[in-house]
C-alpha cells in the first residue's frame, strides 16, 4: 500500500461565538495516500472547503491534528506554515484568483518567485508548464484575454510549477461546461497524478466523479461515506 | 525579495488608472507644498536682502526694529558708545531710507538709498562697472543691477537723474546677492550725501555696523549694547528676527503654513483613498499569495514598496514641476520671490514619507487581516 500523504485525525472546526457556535467540521478523520486522487464531495455547507483548508495549512482547526508527509502542520510557526504551503501544496482556487495585471506566464511563475528563484528562470519554467497544460502560445497575454478553460489551465500550471507533493483543487469544474470539465480532470489524472503525489479535490460536480480513486462524502460536517472508485465503489464507513 | 518586489511593481504600474491617480495626487501635493514653502523662503530671503548684501558681522539697532526697511534712527552718541566697547574692531553708521527718483519720462520711482560710512564704505556692494572711489564724486550714486534695475530705465555710468530735487549721477553699477522684497531699486551713496539728499529726522543713523575683534567678543558687545538700551544682533540673528516677524506677526507664515497643511491633507486623502481602493480591489490576490505561501512580511514589503515607489516618483515629478514653474515665473516676473531650499525639499520629502506611511499602514492592516481561507470560501 502507498505511503500516507495526508492524515487528518479528529478534526473539529466551528465558527462564531460560544452561544451561537456553528460546527463546520465535526471529528473528521481520514487518510489520503500518494498516487491517489481523493474527492471530497457533498452538498453546499457540508464542510468540504473547511476541511480542505485545514489540511492545506490555511485554516487552523479548533481541535484535532493534520499530519502531512509525517509533519504535524499545525505545530509549525506561521512562517514555517507559509513555507509548507509554498513547498508542499499546490492550490487551484475555485475562482482561479489569477492576477489580471500580470501576464499568464508571470501568473504561473508566482510560486517560483515566492521561492526566491531567479525571475527569468521562473518565467522559463512557467513556459514549460504552460506547454504542459497546452497554452504556451497564451503566455504573454493577460488572464482576462483567456477563456474560462484556459484560465483553469493557467491556475493548474501555477499549482504544479513548483512540483508540490499535494495538489488541492477547490471546485475545479464549477465554472466549466461538462466536456471541458471532464477534459481538465482527465488531464490532471493522466498527467499529474503519480506515486509521489496526492491530489485532493473538493467538488459537488457529479459529472467528474468517475475520475476519483476514493470519494469522501460529507454531510453536516461529518464524513458519512467513503466510496472507493467513482460513485460505484465499495463503502468503508 | 527582488522577485516579489517586481511583482508588486507590475501590479502597481499595470493598474494604470489607479497608478496615474496616485502619481497625480502626490505630484500635486508635493508641487503645492514646495511651491508655497519656496515662496515663503523667497519672501524671507528678500526681506533679509539688506542684511545679506551689506554683510556686517553685528548690527546695532533700536530694539523695536523688526524689519530692515523700518529702521528707527539711532542717536549719534550711540555710535561713539559702541566704538568704545572692548572687543569692537570698528563700528560705522549706515543710513537706510527711501527717496523718489524722477525718471526722464517724468515718472517718479521710489528707490531705497543706502548711505555708507564715508571713511570706510563698509557694506559696499561688488561693482560690475565703474570705480568705487567715484562714489565720492559730485552727486555720485551706485545703482544695483538686480531685478528692479529696469525700473530706473536701465541706467549706465554717467546717466543723470533727479532725486528729491537733487541731481544724481550714476558712477557705478553693482551686483548684490539678493534683491529686496518690496520691488524697488536700490542706490548706494555716501552717508553724508544720503542725509543731505533725503529729508531726515533729528537722528540719522539707521544701523551701526560692528566688526568685533573676534567672535568671542560678540556676547560682551551685545551685553554692553543692551545696557545702553539698544539691541545688537549678529547677521544670522537679524535674519532670524526678520523671519520671525514675517512668520508670526504678519500672518504670511500662518497662511502659508495652513495652505501647506491643506496641500498635505489633499495629497494624503487622495493617495490614502486611492491606495486603499487599490488594495481592496487586490485583496483577494494578496489572500491568494498568502495561500500560495507568501509570508506576512513579504506582503508588507510589497505594499511598502508600492507606496514608496509612488511617493518618490510623485515627489520627483512635483519638485520638477515646481522648479520649472519657478524658473519660468522668475524669467517672466523679475521680482518673483521663490527659493527652493534644502529645508523645503526635506520638509516635502518628510510629508511624502508620511503620506506613503499612512497609506501603507491603512493597506497593510487590511492585507495582514485577510485570511487565505476567505479566498477558499470565495
Amino acid at each position: 500500500m502507498a505511503e500516507v500523504a495526508v492524515q487528518a485525525v479528529e478534526l473539529v472546526k466551528w465558527f462564531g461565538a460560544e452561544d451561537i457556535r456553528t460546527y463546520a467540521v465535526r471529528e473528521v478523520s481520514f487518510e489520503a495516500r500518494f498516487g491517489e486522487m481523493l474527492y471530497i464531495t457533498g452538498p453546499s455547507g457540508s464542510g468540504k472547503t473547511t476541511l480542505l483548508s485545514m489540511i492545506s495549512g490555511i485554516l487552523r482547526p479548533n481541535s484535532g491534528t493534520v499530519v502531512v508527509e509525517g509533519k504535524e502542520i499545525w505545530r509549525l510557526s506561521p512562517n514555517e506554515l507559509a513555507d509548507f504551503r509554498l513547498h508542499t501544496v499546490g492550490f487551484v482556487f475555485q475562482d482561479y484568483h489569477l492576477f489580471p495585471k500580470l501576464t499568464t506566464a508571470e501568473n504561473v511563475a508566482l510560486p517560483l518567485i515566492l521561492k526566491k528563484q531567479d525571475w527569468d528562470e521562473s518565467l522559463r519554467l512557467a513556459l514549460e508548464f504552460l506547454d504542459v497544460v497546452g497554452i504556451k502560445d497564451r503566455a504573454q497575454l493577460p488572464p482576462s484575454r483567456l477563456s474560462g478553460g484556459e484560465q483553469q489551465r493557467v491556475a493548474l500550471a501555477r499549482a504544479i510549477v513548483s512540483r508540490p507533493d499535494i495538489l488541492i483543487f477547490d471546485e475545479p469544474t464549477a465554472s466549466l461546461d461538462g466536456a471541458t470539465g471532464r477534459k481538465i480532470i482527465g488531464f490532471i489524472k493522466e498527467n499529474l497524478l503519480n506515486e509521489h503525489r496526492c491530489i485532493l479535490i473538493v467538488t459537488h460536480d457529479a459529472r467528474i466523479f468517475e475520475y476519483a480513486d476514493r470519494n469522501l462524502k460529507m454531510e453536516d460536517g461529518r464524513i458519512v461515506e467513503i466510496v472507493n472508485g467513482g460513485m460505484g465503489g465499495l463503502s468503508e464507513a | 525579495m527582488r522577485g516579489i518586489l517586481r511583482v508588486a511593481f507590475k501590479l502597481l504600474v499595470n493598474d494604470r488608472g489607479k497608478f496615474a491617480a496616485l502619481i497625480v495626487g502626490i505630484t500635486f501635493a508635493v508641487f503645492l507644498m514646495v511651491q508655497l514653502t519656496s515662496v515663503f523662503s523667497g519672501i524671507l530671503t528678500k526681506a533679509s536682502a539688506t542684511i545679506i548684501n551689506v554683510g556686517a558681522s553685528v548690527w546695532v539697532m533700536d530694539p523695536a526694529v523688526n524689519n530692515p526697511l523700518n529702521s528707527i534712527q539711532l542717536p549719534d552718541y550711540i555710535l561713539d558708545a559702541v566704538r568704545s566697547i572692548d572687543g569692537v574692531k570698528y563700528a560705522v553708521p549706515l543710513y537706510s531710507g527711501v527717496a523718489l527718483v524722477k525718471l526722464h519720462d517724468g515718472v517718479y520711482q521710489p528707490a531705497t538709498v543706502m548711505g555708507l560710512d564715508d571713511a570706510s564704505l563698509v557694506g559696499r556692494p561688488e561693482l560690475i562697472a565703474g570705480k568705487i572711489d567715484d562714489i565720492f564724486a559730485d552727486n555720485g550714486f551706485i545703482v544695483v543691477k538686480d531685478e528692479e534695475f529696469s525700473k530706473l530705465e536701465n541706467p549706465e555710468i554717467g546717466t543723470t537723474f533727479e532725486i528729491n530735487d537733487h541731481r544724481g549721477v550714476v558712477v557705478g553699477i553693482a551686483k548684490v546677492a539678493s534683491s529686496t522684497l518690496f520691488g524697488i531699486p536700490t542706490l548706494y551713496t555716501t552717508f553724508t550725501r544720503a542725509i543731505q539728499y533725503i529729508p531726515s529726522t533729528r537722528f540719522t543713523i539707521a544701523y551701526i555696523l560692528v566688526e568685533p575683534k573676534s567672535d568671542k567678543d560678540i556676547p560682551y558687545i551685545k551685553n554692553q549694547v543692551a545696557q545702553a538700551g539698544y539691541l545688537a544682533l549678529t547677521n544670522t540673528e537679524f535674519q532670524q528676527l526678520i523671519a520671525n516677524y514675517y512668520k508670526y506677526q504678519t500672518g504670511i507664515g500662518t497662511n502659508i503654513l495652513i495652505m501647506t497643511l491643506i496641500s498635505f491633507l489633499v495629497g494624503l486623502s487622495i493617495c490614502g483613498q486611492t491606495f486603499y481602493t487599490f488594495v481592496l480591489e487586490n485583496l483577494d490576490k494578496f489572500g491568494a499569495l498568502k495561500a500560495i505561501g507568501a509570508k506576512g512580511y513579504e506582503l508588507v514589503y510589497m505594499i511598502l514598496f508600492q507606496t514608496l515607489f509612488t511617493g518618490f516618483t510623485g515627489y520627483g515629478l512635483g519638485v520638477g514641476l515646481c522648479s520649472l514653474l519657478i524658473a519660468v515665473a522668475k524669467n517672466k516676473v523679475p521680482n518673483y520671490a521663490a527659493d527652493i531650499t534644502y529645508f523645503n525639499l526635506g520638509m516635502a520629502f518628510l510629508m511624502v514619507l508620511i503620506i506613503s506611511g499612512v497609506s501603507s499602514f491603512i493597506a497593510v492592516r487590511k492585507v495582514i487581516k485577510i485570511e487565505p481561507f476567505d479566498i477558499f470560501r470565495g
